[in-house]
């Protein structure tokens, strides 16, 4: 080969690989990604039934129930309009409370029951899930602060 | 009185930073002395007044004034002095002064340590480095004053996020801005190179100590972040590929190919370009991931939309900075010129594979950081990319790039022949192999995954072996200890690194391969094994910690059959006073093969308690591995080569001296 095809070849073969590695990595994002639904959606049966997905809103106050012999929970997710049970077995995060704002994932089950992998920890108290407060806000929930300890609202002087 | 003092400061040091960017800058491209010699200077003024400004907010913190909102915001007069100072940093306000006390430091330590520099290129890169402390200063001045007063003063602080009340957290902050902001250094080398239009080996010489430092202290950064995120947030966890995480970890990406790249121009004067590209991508991330994490946009997107001001200065200052350098990049780019050519067998051409697979998984992660966010402030849905695509995607991107790194060294520069690498490297491989296969069983259990960790990591430690032999055998002293001590400190230093990458892989691999988790209730008695460990709880007690109280967990330790205890363990659930927040405090019983932990959930009924029982084998060999891979960087900082030689840099600066064509 002439130094001149060679070359050629050589870059030929890099853009191969780079092609490769951006069609990999495409494709592990497009079936990585989870979406979001708010209470209100899944109950319209917008949400998908064989895929992980997020929901989101305020824990019902009074819904948490546990179980006696393992560390499995029961409570309700609501947007104000709608509310979705959800069952979860673990250790809850420390911000996790009644009444306050909530994202889980996990997969909607055959019996309407959200079955949850994950609740989310965040490392403020006074951070309220955004896509917690989208959820209220598409329910059309005045954004009552108090209730959910609102958005870090920045002071000013 | 003192925070007005501190107000007054960074007015004045805005006022020097300004005068500090256009005055050399104005000197360099008119070729006036006095303008250029201006630069030193402006910079160590400008270090002093923002330095006043600094020890103005530490002094409002530790002295409790709390008629400045930001002490009133993130302290409390019960809260510990050490978190007092720590404080000053942990808001946004705060940070920011930080980040400019770090870039007025760095403009310093250039001012002072340039002297063997051409005047002209001093000049431009204090100028660039004035340019982009004067945006940082203004933001403060007009969007995030952290000295403003709250009226009528409150009585006490609302309390430090009781998540950065920890020693790590103390320093974290520090460390990684001092990375991130060392970056500057190489962004202005970069663009002072572009205004000159001449880009060389002792160009790339003068970056790559600057460099190195600013990497070296990210990644100890990063790894604290880790480390607390490990045994702070009281999961376990080392890395969560949150954008948090994230944001700090693409500047590092480009910093690691950008080190790689800088050291081929500087020893072949190639890839020119593409190095002058990586010093503005590292420097754009590091822009870009201070102000994801600290604007609260990641919180929420539309946080910007509750304080237009400040989003709109942010996105203006980022296309300013980052649009403005690559288009002189790409008007300038042409002059600087491509440099020699190379064999496709050769380390250079290995460099450019690196740099290919690090920039391909620095898109990656920027790809699912960034699009949620873009598809957030669009409002076209909610979406989240969680670990999993990170792992699917970085995994694949880097097993080539750490198999190629451990033949690079190996390789020579211009032209490298297979088979004589292959000579000089089958031993390491075969040594590879057999650890792949035949380690994991002593650890138990064989996995496809484990053997191909613990592979590489062979790969890289027995190629290093391989090299260091040949090394020091060829060397002309005689006398073992002789050869060793004539081997250049830079060449330690990438040794060192390399096998801190090592280190790293094999905590990563047995963390991941071995790990025990377990998630269960234990009522006062019971007992649960784990990794040979039998965990026994006692119950719980309370204690009174300086403002906080703890429900404190009671653990027994024994070995798995035997009845002495070996440690007790008491994790807690901290509930702080001032803000009534609740925080999970985990035990860790620390050893070198491996970590015990112990972490309290939330009380079940009956004295009974939701608790986490985990066996982490060979996870401090991540955090180790870093620390060995910064320490590389250190010794590489310290080659004799990089200090002062008047001799030759005389010669240079002839070489070098302004040349108007």
């Amino acid at each position: 080969m002439k130094p001149r095809t060679k070359r050629a070849a050589w870059i030929m073969a890099g853009i191969a690989a780079l092609g490769v590695a951006v069609a990999l990595v495409l494709n592990a994002f497009q079936s990585n990604l989870v979406f979001f639904f708010t209470p209100t959606q899944v109950a319209a049966n917008e949400a998908p039934r064989d895929r992980a997905f997020r929901i989101g809103g305020l824990v019902e106050a009074g819904s948490l129930a546990r179980d006696s012999d393992a560390l499995t929970v029961r409570f309700k997710v609501t947007d104000t309009a709608r509310t979705i049970p959800v069952v979860y077995t673990g250790i809850l995060p420390d911000l996790f409370k009644e009444g306050k704002g909530v994202v889980a994932q996990g997969k909607l089950g055959p019996d309407g029951v959200f079955r949850a992998s994950e609740i989310l920890a965040k490392h403020d108290e006074n951070y309220m899930p955004p896509a917690a407060a989208d959820a209220l806000k598409k329910a059309g929930h005045p954004m009552d602060k108090g209730a959910f300890a609102g958005q870090k609202t920045e002071k000013k002087s | 009185m003192i925070p007005e003092l501190g107000h007054f400061a960074l007015v004045i040091a805005l006022t020097l930073a300004l005068a500090q960017a256009i005055l050399p800058l104005a000197g360099a491209a008119t070729n006036r002395a006095t303008l250029m010699g201006t630069a030193r200077t402006l910079a160590t003024g400008q270090f002093v007044f923002v330095a006043g400004a600094f020890a103005a907010l530490v002094a409002s913190f530790m002295a409790n004034d709390f008629s400045v909102v930001n002490v009133a915001t993130n302290s409390n007069s019960r809260l510990p002095g050490p978190y007092r100072f720590a404080a000053s940093w942990g808001s946004h306000e705060g940070s920011m002064l930080l980040w400019t006390l770090m870039l007025a430091g760095w403009t310093f330590a250039v001012a002072l340590f340039s002297r063997h520099l051409p005047e002209r290129m001093v000049a431009r890169v204090i100028g660039v480095m004035g340019l982009v402390s004067a945006g940082f200063l203004l933001f403060m001045l007009l969007t995030s004053n952290p000295f403003a007063r709250l009226l009528p003063a409150a009585a006490d602080g609302r309390d430090l996020n009781p998540l950065l009340q920890d020693p790590g957290m103390v320093i974290h902050p520090p460390m990684l801005y001092m990375g991130y902001v060392g970056f500057s250094v190489a962004f202005a080398f970069a663009i002072a190179a572009l205004l000159e239009g001449r880009l060389d080996a002792a160009w790339a010489r003068w970056s790559r100590p600057w460099t190195t430092a600013a990497w070296s202290f990210l990644t100890v950064g990063i790894m604290l972040g880790s480390w607390w995120a490990y045994y702070e947030l009281g999961w376990g966890g080392w890395w969560f590929w949150d954008p948090v995480e994230n944001a700090s970890f693409m500047p590092w990406l480009a910093g690691t190919a950008l080190i790689h790249s800088l050291a081929v121009t500087e020893k072949r004067g190639t890839f020119r370009s593409w190095t002058v590209l990586l010093a503005i991508t590292a420097f754009s991330l590091s822009l870009v991931g201070t102000f994801l994490v600290r604007s609260g946009v990641l919180t929420s997107v539309h946080a910007f939309a509750t304080d237009p001001a400040r989003g709109i200065f942010i996105l203006g200052f980022l296309v300013l900075v980052i649009g403005g350098s690559l288009a002189l990049f790409a008007w300038r780019a042409p002059r600087v010129g491509l440099g020699g050519g190379f064999s496709p067998v050769s380390r250079e051409s290995l460099l450019l594979a690196n740099n290919v697979l690090l920039a391909v998984a620095l898109a990656a992660v920027m790809l699912g950081t960034l699009y949620p966010l873009f598809l957030d402030a669009l409002d076209a849905g909610k979406i989240s990319v969680g670990p999993p695509y990170f792992e699917a995607v970085f995994a694949p991107l880097m097993a080539p790039a750490i198999f190629l790194m451990a033949v690079g060294p190996v390789a020579s520069w211009k032209r490298a022949e297979l088979p004589a690498l292959w000579t000089r490297l089958k031993w390491a491989f075969a040594v590879a192999v057999a650890a792949g296969l035949i380690l994991p069983f002593a650890f138990g259990r064989w996995s496809p995954l484990v053997a191909f960790g613990l592979l590489l990591a062979a790969w890289v430690i027995a190629a290093s072996v391989v090299q260091v032999r040949a090394r020091i055998a060829l060397a002309p002293q005689s006398g073992l200890s002789a050869r060793i001590a004539a081997q250049p400190a830079h060449w330690y230093g990438m040794v060192i690194a390399h096998l801190g990458i090592a280190i790293f892989i094999i905590g990563v691999t047995l963390v991941k391969g071995y790990e025990t988790e377990r998630d269960i209730r234990m009522a006062p008695g019971e007992k649960t094994v784990i990794g040979g460990y039998e965990f026994t709880f006692t119950g719980t007690k309370d204690v009174t910690g300086p403002n906080y109280l703890a429900t404190q967990g009671q653990f027994e330790v024994r070995r798995e059959g035997d009845i002495r205890i070996v440690r007790s363990m008491h994790p807690e659930k901290r509930v702080y006073q001032a803000s009534g927040q609740t925080m999970t405090e985990a035990d860790i019983d620390t050893g070198f093969t491996g970590d015990l932990y112990v972490s309290l959930g939330e009380p079940v009924g009956d004295g009974a308690w939701g608790v986490r029982v985990y066996h982490k084998p060979f996870v401090d060999w991540i955090w180790g591995g870093c620390l060995m891979m910064a320490l590389g960087g250190i010794l590489a900082i310290a080659d004799k080569r990089y200090r002062s030689r008047m001799a030759s840099h005389a010669k240079l600066d002839a070489a070098l001296a302004p040349s108007k064509a």
